[in-house]
Order: C-alpha cells, then sequence, then structure tokens
C-alpha cells in the first residue's frame, strides 16, 4: 500500500480548474519529484495533500485512509508535514519560535530537543540564528527554516513546495544534498521542483505534470534520458 | 507661574483661548486622571486590535460588546445593593462584589463576541465574502445591538451605581492618586500584562500570533485557524467586560444603550493610534489619548474639546507614522 495516493484527484479556485485528475502515488521511504512549468498545477497539488484547498473530486488517501475530509491541523497530527512555497516563515517569530511552530501538534514535547539538535545538525546556520527574527533571514536561511520547521513536526511525509527557488547556487546544491540525508535519515518526500536536473536526479521516481495532469511518469533517471523532458525543462535543445 | 496667564490668539477666532496656566497647574493631575481614563481605552483597544491582526476586520459591534458588560456590571451591582450613593462596606465585602461583578461582565461581554464571530462573520468567512461585506456586517451588528438594548431598556440611562468613594492615596509632583484611579490603572495594567504574556509566551497564543502572520502556513502547522478565531474573540470580549466595570466605577451613569459609541470609537483610534494588530500599541495608544485628551481640555478650558484634541493628536502622529507608534506587529507584512 503506497503512503500516499491520488487518484483522479480535481481542484478549483472558484470556477478556474487547476487539477484535472491527478494520479500519483508515493511509496514509504521513497523521494518522489513532481516536476512541471510555471502554473501547472504542482503548488495546488500540494495544497491539496496538505488540506489548505479543497478536493473537488476523486480519491486522496494517506496509509491507506480516505483523508479527502479531514481538516487541514488533523492532517498535520496524521504525518503530513509541508514547507510551503515562498518559505511561509513567520516574520515576526524568532528561528526558534518558528522551529518550535513546526512541532505545534506533538503530544511529545519531551523529546523535541533531540529534534531540534537535529535539525540544527542539518542546518548549522540556523543555530547561530536562533533568536533572530525569522524576517530578517536571508532567503537561503529562511528555506533552511522552512524545512527545518517542516521537520519538527516528525512527518512520516514531508512536502517541499520549490525550495530551490531564488536561491544562490551554492544554498541550491545544499538544499538538494540535505533533502537526500532527510531521506536517508527514514522520511518520505514529496518535491515540487522547477529545477529539473537537479530534482530528477535526487529522485526515485519522478511526475511530470501539464495544465493540471499527469503526462509523464518513471524513475528520475528515465526521465532524465527522456529526449523531450529534456528539452522542455532540462533546457538541452 | 508664567507670566502670561491667558493667551489669545493675536489673530485668531476669539473661541479659541490657550489657558496655559490650567494647564501648567493641572498637568501632574490631568496625567494620572488621563492615565486611568486611557486605561479603560487601551483594554477595549485589544479587541480591536486583536481581531485586527487575526482577520483583518475592524470589528465595529465591538463599542456593543463592550457596553452590555456594562450593562451586567449594573444589574449584578444593582442586585447586590448598589445605588446612587456609595455603599457603607468593608473593604473586602467591597473587593469581592467588584470582582464578581468583573468576573459576569468579562463572561458576558466575552460570551457576545463569541456568538458575533459565530452569527455575523463566520457565514462569511465561509462564503469568502469580500472585505466590504465584513464591514458592512459589523456596523449592522453594531446597530442591531444598540437598538435591542434600546427597545429592551429604552433611551434612558440606568439610574448611577456609585462603587466607592474615591479617596486619595499619595501624592506625585502636588498631584493626587485616589484610589480609584489607582484601582483602574493597576488592574488594567495587570490584565494588558497577562493577556500580553498569554500570546507570546504560551502555545495557543504562538498559535495566535502565527495565524496574524500567514493563516495559511498557520495551517500548515497544525493550528486549527477557527479555534484561533474563536479565542481571538473571547480574549478581546473579556478585556471590554473588564473595561465595563471601570467605566461604570468612573461613570456611574454611563450605562446607555449608545454608551459605548464613544468609548469605541476612541478605543479603536487608541488602536490605530498605537499600531492595529499590536497589543503593546493598544495599550500605549490608549494610554496617550486618554492623557492627551485631559491635557487639551484643560489647555481650551472646555471639555467639549476633549475629543477633538485627542483626534487632531491622533491624525498628527499618524501623519508622521501612519502605521502607528509602534507598527503593526501581530500582523503580516502587508503590501
Ligand atoms: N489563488 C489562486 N486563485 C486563482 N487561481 C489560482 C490561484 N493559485 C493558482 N491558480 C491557478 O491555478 C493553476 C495552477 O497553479 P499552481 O498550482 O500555483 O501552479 P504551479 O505551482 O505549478 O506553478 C494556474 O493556472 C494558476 O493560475
Ligand atoms: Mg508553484
Amino acid at each position: 500500500m503506497p503512503l500516499l495516493e491520488l487518484n483522479d484527484v480535481c481542484a478549483h479556485y472558484g470556477r478556474i480548474q487547476a487539477l484535472d485528475g491527478i494520479t500519483l502515488t508515493v511509496e514509504e521511504g521513497e523521494v518522489v519529484t513532481l516536476i512541471g512549468a510555471n502554473g501547472a498545477g504542482k503548488t495546488t497539488t500540494m495544497r491539496v495533500i496538505s488540506g489548505i484547498r479543497p478536493v473537488s473530486s476523486g480519491k486522496l488517501l494517506f496509509d491507506g485512509d480516505d483523508i479527502k475530509s479531514l481538516r487541514a491541523d488533523l492532517r498535520v497530527v496524521r504525518g503530513i508535514s509541508q514547507s510551503p512555497e515562498g518559505r511561509g516563515v513567520f516574520p515576526g517569530m524568532t528561528v526558534l519560535e518558528n522551529l518550535d511552530m513546526g512541532a505545534y501538534t506533538r503530544k511529545d514535547r519531551k523529546s523535541l530537543g533531540a529534534d531540534l539538535d537535529r535539525v540544527f545538525s542539518l542546518f548549522p546556520r540556523l543555530a547561530e540564528r536562533r533568536t533572530q527574527a525569522g524576517g530578517t533571514l536571508s532567503g537561503g536561511e529562511q528555506q533552511m527554516l522552512a524545512i527545518g520547521r517542516a521537520l519538527m513536526a516528525k512527518p512520516r511525509l514531508l512536502l517541499l513546495d520549490e525550495p530551490s527557488m531564488g536561491l544562490a547556487p551554492q544554498f541550491i546544491a545544499q538544499i538538494f544534498r540535505i533533502i537526500t540525508e532527510i531521506n536517508e535519515q527514514g522520511t518520505t518526500v514529496l518535491l515540487v521542483e522547477q529545477n529539473a536536473q537537479q530534482a530528477l536526479s535526487r529522485a526515485d521516481r519522478a511526475y511530470v505534470i501539464e495544465t493540471g495532469r499527469i503526462v509523464k511518469a518513471g524513475t528520475g533517471a528515465e526521465l532524465l534520458a527522456d529526449p523531450a523532458i529534456k528539452e522542455a525543462y532540462l533546457g538541452v535543445a | 507661574m508664567p507670566v502670561i496667564s491667558t493667551i489669545v490668539l493675536a489673530q485668531g477666532p476669539d473661541w479659541i483661548q490657550f489657558d496655559v496656566e490650567a494647564f501648567v497647574s493641572q498637568f501632574w493631575s490631568n496625567t494620572i486622571d488621563g492615565l486611568a481614563y486611557g486605561s479603560i481605552y487601551a483594554l477595549v483597544a485589544m479587541g480591536y486590535t486583536m481581531v485586527y491582526g487575526v482577520l483583518q476586520l475592524i470589528n465595529f459591534a465591538h463599542s456593543e460588546v463592550f457596553i452590555v458588560g456594562a450593562y451586567a456590571v449594573f444589574f449584578v451591582l444593582s442586585a447586590l445593593g448598589f445605588g446612587p450613593s456609595a455603599p457603607n462596606l468593608s473593604v473586602a465585602a467591597l473587593v469581592g462584589d467588584l470582582v464578581l461583578a468583573m468576573l459576569v461582565a468579562m463572561l458576558v461581554s466575552g460570551l457576545v463576541a463569541v456568538a458575533l464571530e459565530r452569527v455575523a462573520y463566520r457565514p462569511l468567512r465561509r462564503r469568502n465574502a469580500p472585505r466590504l461585506a465584513f464591514l458592512i456586517t459589523a456596523i449592522g451588528a453594531s446597530f442591531a445591538i444598540q437598538y435591542a438594548l434600546f427597545a429592551w431598556r429604552g433611551a434612558n440611562p440606568e439610574p448611577a451605581v456609585i462603587m466607592f468613594r474615591p479617596k486619595p492615596v499619595f501624592e506625585i509632583f502636588g498631584a493626587t492618586i485616589d484610589s480609584q484611579q489607582l484601582v483602574i490603572f493597576g488592574a488594567a495594567i495587570v490584565l494588558m500584562i497577562i493577556t500580553d504574556m498569554f500570546v507570546n509566551r504560551t502555545r495557543l497564543g504562538r498559535g495566535l500570533r502565527a495565524v496574524a502572520q500567514d493563516p495559511d502556513t498557520a495551517t500548515l502547522m497544525g493550528v486549527n485557524k477557527e479555534r484561533v478565531i474563536v479565542l481571538t474573540f473571547l480574549i478581546g470580549g473579556i478585556l471590554a467586560g473588564a473595561a465595563a466595570l471601570f467605566y461604570v466605577m468612573k461613570v456611574p451613569a454611563g450605562v446607555q444603550f449608545n454608551g459605548g459609541f464613544i468609548l469605541g470609537i476612541k478605543a479603536f483610534a487608541a488602536a490605530v493610534l498605537g499600531g492595529i494588530g499590536n497589543i503593546r500599541g493598544a495599550l500605549l495608544g490608549g494610554l496617550l489619548l486618554g492623557v492627551i485628551g485631559n491635557y487639551g481640555q484643560t489647555l481650551l478650558g472646555n471639555a467639549q474639546w476633549t475629543d477633538v484634541v485627542a483626534f487632531v493628536v491622533l491624525v498628527g502622529i499618524l501623519m508622521i507614522r501612519p502605521t502607528g507608534i509602534l507598527g503593526e506587529s501581530l500582523g503580516r507584512a502587508r503590501v
């Protein structure tokens, strides 16, 4: 049984249809990436999974259970945690407070210290800035904070929406390295990226989304080698 | 004392006169009394500022949440035998009665605020209504509660309930601080500190700040936004209920169907002055507005000037600092 399963999922913004029958699965332990052009529906897919946008039709299963009508805040309790597009760092909270927000639903408050240490060992920069307001961090630091904060929920499924967006190259490489590390430590990852080259080379499997539909699926390596993908997403003529 | 006792503006209209001598001689007593009034504005301002911080909604009906609390104070104290002359009670018995009246008022105002959210605002939120619809609804709810009170109690103010006769406690710069001013100022500060600590130090308070800064991301953290909204209205209502006790203490015959209107506008102005969405700003704005109103009244020699001066200063400050003195801190960064 896959950890996450979307079957023919549609979603709308008012009358605008953003998702037109998305079908995809994520198995426990995988890194799965979703690539596609701007406006293809990647962010909407993430929002539908985390519950801040409703599903208009189709099936949404997490760990075998239908979560379509489960409130978004309760999906966090179930083990779905998201680092949103644009990072969503709380500007008026310190780095520590932001990380603590990630653990908002956790009952095992005693073990938070260990998880904080884990986040700080993944992102030593955050440890240095722990009392600084989130809004004063650089873009790369905010991205680290958003990922670290999502990890503080101890998720079973980590959703990352364009973690490399707007970052300098040395930060991008670092972020992708850390995603692999997080996955090796046992967290399943669904990664949305426009940086297809890096994303595909780090992913077990990948999906290509175009105007609200999945148009291609395969292993990361297969899609990397696909000529059509090369032309459309990897900037190779 | 200053040489010039009364300056008449050389070219100005003769209905404006500056009584500098009175301003100077009453400076400290005006300051102290202004702080007591300002504490009441500040407590009511908290409700405006917190709801605005979380929902970007100006809850115009908050003045009625407050006045309903004042009715609760009136009824509780009347039932306990208070009336137009100060009762002859031991300090312990008096404190007990006042605390009871305050708790009932907090409960009543808190419930009215939550009911208002449920009945008036939540249905609009469910439908993703535009901001203007919320504003109109807020004004409508304000009138609805006012005229419900009017229909129930009529146009006249309720008979005065005197809680105690203020006694001088100590002097500062030659001005007397009386027991009433001390009670109001002290209790208001304690309540504001508790609220500030709740918002900044507790898990639920942090959830509230998260919703104010970024509602969608707060939801992604597992914060139940609807619960936070109810909590916000509840806290605002509770503080307005406490303010109601102090208001009746200072204005014993002020319990009237439209008695919340002016005070509500001033409290809202106080919230804007301090920086709407900012809890400490509400305190600062409230105290400033109370003090400035008193200064203006003395300087211009007529109580009718109190509000005019307060608002002129408000506009002046907003021209220099458009987001208020402390800025919007509960709120998100806006474009
Ligand atoms: N808040 C919104 N209101 C209306 N339409 C939206 C909104 N967000 C996204 N859309 C539309 O939904 C489609 C998918 O958007 P999105 O999921 O953000 O794409 P991506 O993340 O792949 O760039 C686009 O056509 C976009 O214009
Ligand atoms: Mg997107």
